[in-house]
């Protein structure tokens, strides 16, 4: 008995819904979308005084400096991103959705990436020239920051996923994640220090390239799959 | 067609059996509450049914209609506004405008608080923006864990219309109360205490 008023909503409006859920939980917490960039300006600001104030040092090792940092902001975010949902019974209501569990967590993790990921790369030069990285690696720094926090969200979002049921994850969560973490952190960092020395960053970016697209191809089943697990822990 | 038949179902709480042999059969129009104490497996029985539990769970289970699940949890954002949170709940099936759903929570007698975040509503009204879902479903079986909790005369009298008017369209509702409710006659109880294993 299909009420006549109601309409199936297509598989395309549940992801938007989804998505815009979200974003908009995100967007009322402004204290979420700040945290990890301030994070990554307190880091980046220790790191002058510990190695010494050389210029020419810190602009060596700047583009190892800022990748790692960058991965630790989003370890530190992604690992809560399904744990709201797990409290207040969304997860359970996803599981229920009569579309699949996979592309609606996509849409959630994509608006993550948005408020986090995204916002991250395109204030990353400010904290470039603050270690004196040379100009000419700048947009390399950024479009790889662009693949990579992409590509580690989806990683992470695979990490809290498994571990969401779980109290006090967080340790276990590391260490699930940061294995995985480490292919995209040298492909990264490679191809900023390629640009630093006036080199060709392409290969690396192509290769960070593919493991966008290995994530967004496998993550979304992973995480799927094993927010299914964490519901029957719960 | 049946819209749920469970066969020989076994329930356990981590390596502890709490039930054994349920066989259910719901029909299209039919009322069935859960009854038995605290503890005997209500919840975790309602949850397999709705296809929410797998781990623990033994028997057959099958549902041949859409379904719908409110549970303890109320699924809400506590940022966002009634309206957001009716208009993108993660379960949604249906594609629901504004005016349906100002009208929904205008029947819970929540108008005015479109725009109010939920967290700031009271336990009570919460519940109500969770049972508005209801009359925006169009799921055949409905699945209540707990629903009068929480809620005012008022609030039980409208679940009870929307109940029964469900079961009018020929859905089905299965629900767990601790409360005498006023289907009297009309609905079918399922006492769990004969089926515990303890």
């Amino acid at each position: 008995m299909p009420r006549a008023d109601l309409d199936t909503l297509p598989l395309g409006a549940a992801f938007y819904r989804q998505f815009l859920r979200h974003g908009k939980t995100l967007m009322a917490s402004p204290a979420d979308l700040l945290n990890p960039l301030l994070f990554f300006f307190m880091v980046i600001t220790l790191f002058p005084l510990g190695l010494g104030p050389d210029p020419q040092r810190l602009s060596q090792m700047a583009p190892g400096i800022l990748w790692v940092v960058a991965l630790l902001a989003s370890l530190m975010v992604s690992g809560k991103l399904f744990a709201s949902d797990f409290e207040d019974g969304s997860l359970e209501q996803l599981c229920l959705a009569p579309h699949p569990l996979a592309i609606l967590a996509l849409a959630e993790v994509l608006a993550h990436w948005l408020g986090t990921g995204l916002l991250l790369s395109l204030v990353s030069p400010v904290f470039a020239v603050l270690l004196g990285l040379p100009a000419q690696a700048l947009p390399v720094l950024v479009f790889s920051l662009l693949l990579g926090t992409l590509c580690l969200t989806l990683i992470g979002a695979v990490g809290s996923a498994l571990t969401v049921s779980i109290r006090r994850g967080g340790l276990l969560l590391s260490l699930i994640i940061i294995p995985l973490h480490v292919p995209v952190l040298i492909f990264g960092s490679t191809a900023v220090i390629e640009a630093t020395l006036g080199g060709n960053p392409e290969s690396w970016l192509a290769l960070l390239g593919a493991l966008v697209l290995v994530s967004v191809a496998l993550g979304p089943l992973a995480i799927g799959a094993a927010l299914r697990i964490s519901l029957d822990n719960g | 067609m049946s819209l749920l038949i469970a066969t020989d179902v076994a329930i356990e709480r981590g390596d502890r059996p709490l039930l054994r042999n349920i066989s259910l059969q719901i029909e299209a129009g039919e009322l069935w509450q859960l009854i038995g104490p605290n503890g005997v497996g209500k919840s975790s029985l309602m949850r397999a049914l709705a296809g929410l539990a797998r781990l623990g769970v033994e028997g057959d289970i099958r549902r041949n209609a859409a379904s719908l699940y409110v549970g303890h949890s109320s699924a809400l954002k506590r940022a966002l506004t009634p309206v957001d949170n009716l208009r993108c709940h993660p379960a949604c099936d249906v594609t629901v405008e504004y005016e349906q759903i100002s009208a929904a929570l205008r029947s819970v007698s929540l108008a005015g608080y479109e725009s109010v975040p939920v967290g700031s509503l009271s336990a009570g009204q919460q519940r109500r923006v969770a049972l508005a879902r209801l009359p925006l479903s169009r799921a055949d079986l409905w699945f209540l864990d707990e629903p009068f909790t929480a809620l005012d005369a008022a609030g039980c009298d409208w679940l009870e219309r929307q109940i029964a008017e469900q079961l009018a369209k020929g859905g089905a509702v299965l629900f767990t109360s601790h409360q005498q409710s006023q289907f009297g006659a009309q609905q079918q109880n399922l006492d769990l205490a004969q089926y515990a294993t303890r």
